[in-house]
């Protein structure tokens, strides 16, 4: 049970913070720090009924290892927003070494939603791939990031 | 039989671009040419590490020119690559074999791209047909002959490539697609500045698709796996660095990124949330989400943050705009619009087809059928703005031309199975060998089962009928042939450096005066002469007479290039400073007046001026060189200005001699006669002057050793007054010393 709220909490933040990616990454200034509460107090305050049914359908419809793939994600995801926020504090003076920093985690946020959007038993009819093929995919994908972004930390 | 085709199609292509090869000998042609060959044997002789932070001394002069981060290096790195490699084969070729046989290799390949292409957008029988055409569409071979060593020689490969990839990727919604498209985009980034055109075409293929409804998660993986790893390998190229992060021309692929996301996140939440739940968030976050994004991008675009579009680049929206600000942007003959018949010359009976092919791919509009649209909506309108962007044109209309070829061949070979046979035999008793009648003819067997599936074509036609439709074609298609060979042959295989000129009996005279010329300044100047010319002709100076040049053709700083332009376009005494200050030993300028040569200086002159003058406007203006009737002329009428301006004295000076002493010169470019008062240079000699007077090299003379004005030195030495006037001529000269 304990288990379980754990993943409820941080799924919660995957979801939510997911527009948040979003918003940082078409902006990427100051301006974007706020966006994000805005909409958050909106969807929160108006429909917080909403929110608990999809916490519901959430857990009810979605098996063990993509909610172990969403944990990634929120975890990825927080050190994104941390990588951004420290650059929004101190500067973009090694501005490569940010870019690569969060293109990496920008970078394994979409190859994880790849993944699992391709894993995902629900999406069997629409994805002509067995998951493990999936899964070599996401490898050889984040092996390729993973090099061209340590060849631009510099 | 596929692979048979293919291959011969290949060799086709590779032997159609030899020409200028065979009729010449093999060297690089153009002026850009030169220095990527320059910078290949650079690579060669001293290493990869070496190329990239090379920092050539022979361009620029007073400033240099650091070559590893203002180049494109995909094209030297591949040159080199090939070479390697033939050499660790041990077959041993000089780096030069390579680089002009590279383009003919590169468009065998492009030719196999674009059947790769077709084939995903319809059948492997249209796919060999733009296959074909894209081997011998003259718009193509244009930029790619032999012994044109440019970037858009492998660039039209990577971007058909490329695009072969993304439609791959989106079909199947596959990472590994995705991230070899990135891959492949990541070579066209580092080969062609035209990688722009591609991360602005994918997006807006995707928003099509958002709009049109439909979204899927295929596109979702396409697009954000390309995005993400081609956008953090093309900051890899040192000469794009963070541009991808900051510039206009990049927003649109990051914002649709942003976009990708959200419908992402919107399809999650729509397959847990019921109906109405789901309409009550949709507007609240997707709207509110776009738009927040556009106008954090227009704001940040506003203040500065975001670079706005480059000249260049914005010169295809607002077309005026290079002609008055820019005028070095304007001054390139490639950067103009282009005419009706240049079209038809370069893709012939295509751009005929090219509609109804873009009409067939509406009737069936699947995801890949929006891309091909637009595509060819924006390429028309981009080739319709410059000439020079023809090229990326040519590769959609040799699709859509196929697909649309395709179509007909279906409809009027659709034989019942048992047939199917026959009709092969029977074409190629008309066709003749030519290589387009085989393919279509064999092509019959193969569309003969792919039309199976198309069931919903109208009954098969009478015999008669067929052939009355079929034979036309393969005429067509037979005169196509031969309209790519003439013009190929014709006008795209001539290389600038050697001009041909034909005798009234037939036989070819070659005027070699360039070569002649360069090799006369390396063999005969110091190696540290700097030679001023003209940026036209930077990149040939550095790569065959090795000499310093003060411009060359990357005009990255203007202000530089007006410097050299002011003196060309000053009187002797306002541009020998100039020329002191910049360390000029030696001026080199074009003269075609002797033998009718159209492209040389005095003709490119009033760009020298306006270039000069849009920096210096005070010591230049454009109307003093006209006549009071505002001509532009060269002969009697010439303006007092333009007649003692250094141009005008280098080009002209002893012309009227070789026409005997009194008689005025004939200048046959501009039709004029030049009138025979002699011109004097005081602070020049002439050096040398080539066979045909095309290339003239004058030396800068030292200052005068007594510290008077060259000119007052030159006129000492030239009208000796007579013996009876000797004080008057002696305080004369003391005064003009002192």
């Amino acid at each position: 049970m304990a288990k379980k709220q754990v993943s409820k909490s941080t799924s919660e933040v995957v979801e939510s913070s997911g527009t948040t990616r979003t918003t940082t990454r078409t902006t990427t200034t100051t301006t974007t720090t706020t966006t994000p509460k805005l909409t958050t107090s909106n969807t929160d305050t108006t429909l917080s009924s909403i929110l608990t049914t999809f916490e519901e359908s959430y857990f009810s419809s979605t098996p063990q290892s993509i909610v172990l793939i969403d944990v990634y994600l929120a975890f990825v995801m927080l050190t994104g927003i941390i990588q951004f926020l420290y650059v929004v504090l101190a500067g973009t003076y090694p501005y490569n070494s940010f870019l690569a920093g969060f293109i990496c985690s920008v970078g394994s946020f979409v190859l994880a939603v790849n993944l699992r959007i391709q894993a995902h038993p629900a999406n069997r009819s629409t994805v002509s791939m067995s998951p493990e093929r999936a899964f070599a995919d996401f490898a050889f994908s984040s092996v390729l990031l993973f090099g061209f972004c340590i060849n631009f930390v510099g | 039989l596929r692979v048979t085709i293919l291959v011969l199609i290949g060799i086709l292509a590779f032997s159609s671009r030899l020409f200028s090869v065979l009729r010449f000998e093999s060297v690089i042609h153009e002026f850009d040419p030169w220095f990527n060959y320059r910078t290949t044997i650079q690579l060669v002789e001293n290493g990869f590490y070496d190329f990239l932070n090379w920092f050539d001394e022979l361009s620029w002069y007073p400033l240099g020119r650091v070559v590893g981060g203002t180049v494109y290096p995909g094209i030297m790195v591949t040159a080199g690559l090939i070479h390697y490699v033939l050499n660790l084969l041990n077959f041993p070729i000089h780096i030069r074999e390579i680089c002009v046989f590279l383009a003919p290799l590169f468009s065998a390949l492009t030719a196999v791209a674009a059947y790769l292409l077709t084939t995903e957008l319809k059948d492997t029988s249209a796919g060999l047909l733009a296959a074909i055409f894209i081997g011998i569409a003259p718009g193509y071979i244009s930029r790619s002959v032999a012994g044109s060593y440019d970037n858009e020689g492998i660039a039209i490969f990577l971007l058909v490539f490329t695009f072969y990839l993304w439609i791959k990727a989106l079909k199947l919604g596959s990472a590994f697609y995705g991230i070899l498209t990135a891959v492949f985009y990541f070579y066209m980034v580092s080969a062609w500045g035209g990688y722009v055109f591609i991360t602005n075409l994918i997006p807006l293929h995707v928003f099509a698709l958002i709009l049109m409804g439909r979204f899927s998660t295929r596109i979702y993986i396409s697009y954000s796996t390309f995005y993400v790893i081609g956008t953090l390998s093309s900051m890899q190229i040192p000469f794009v660095g963070f541009q991808p992060t900051f510039t206009s021309e990049h927003m649109a692929a990051l914002g649709i990124f942003g976009l990708v996301q959200i419908m992402a996140f919107i399809e999650l939440l729509k397959s847990h949330l019921s109906e109405t739940h789901f309409k009550r968030l949709f507007v609240g976050i997707a709207i509110g989400f776009f738009f927040i994004g556009l106008a954090a991008l227009v704001g940040l675009t506003f203040s500065g943050k975001v670079a706005p579009w480059t000249g260049r680049f914005y010169s295809l929206w607002d077309t005026g705009y290079a002609k008055k600000f820019i005028p070095i942007i304007a001054s390139v003959s490639e950067h103009q619009p282009t005419a009706w018949p240049a079209f038809f010359f370069d893709l012939q009976l295509l751009i005929v087809v090219f509609p109804a092919g873009i009409f067939f791919c509406f009737r069936e509009l699947r995801d890949e059928h929006i891309f091909v649209i637009l595509y060819s909506v924006t390429a028309s309108y981009f080739a319709g703005v410059m000439v020079r962007l023809m090229l990326t044109l040519t590769p959609i209309v040799c699709v859509a031309s196929a697909i649309a070829f395709s179509y007909l061949l279906d409809l009027y070979l659709k034989e019942d199975i048992v047939d199917a046979a026959r009709p092969p035999t029977s074409e190629l008793l008309n066709a003749a060998t030519e290589s387009v009648e085989k393919e279509s003819s064999k092509k019959k067997a193969s569309s003969g089962d792919a039309s199976n599936h198309d069931t919903n074509a109208p009954t098969t036609f009478h015999s008669t009928v067929k052939l009355a439709v079929l034979v036309p074609m393969c005429i067509i298609l037979f005169i196509f042939t031969w309209h790519c060979t003439y013009v190929t042959s014709t006008a795209y295989s001539s290389p600038s450096i050697v001009l041909a000129s034909t005798a009234q009996d037939g036989s070819m005279h070659i005027i070699d005066d360039f070569r002649e010329a360069y090799y006369w300044l390396r063999q005969n100047t110091d190696e540290k002469a700097k030679v001023m010319a003209w940026w036209d002709y930077g990149y040939q100076i550095t790569g065959m007479s090795n000499r310093t040049v003060i411009v060359d053709n990357n005009t990255w700083n203007n202000t530089h290039i007006a410097t050299v332009g002011k003196s060309m376009s000053c009187t002797e005494e306002v541009s020998y400073p100039i020329m002191r200050k910049l360390d000029v030993d030696y001026v080199l300028v074009i003269f075609g007046g002797l033998i009718g040569y159209s492209g040389d200086d005095i003709n490119k002159f009033l760009w020298m001026i306006r270039i000069g003058q849009g920096v210096y406007p005070t010591d230049i203006s454009e109307r003093d060189f006209f006549t009071p009737q505002g001509e532009y002329a060269v002969d009697a009428r010439a303006s007092k200005v333009m007649r003692s301006s250094l141009m005008y004295k280098l080009s002209y000076y002893r012309f009227t001699e070789l026409y005997g002493p009194g008689r005025p010169g004939r200048d046959h470019v501009r039709g004029a006669d030049i009138p025979a008062t002699p011109i004097h240079l005081s602070t020049l000699d002439e050096v040398y002057s080539t066979e045909n007077l095309i290339v003239r090299i004058y030396q800068i003379k030292k200052p005068d050793n007594l510290g008077r004005p060259l000119h007052a030195a030159a006129r000492f030495g030239k009208k000796r007054p007579r013996p009876t006037r000797g004080k008057k001529a002696a305080s004369a000269s003391k005064n003009t010393r002192g």
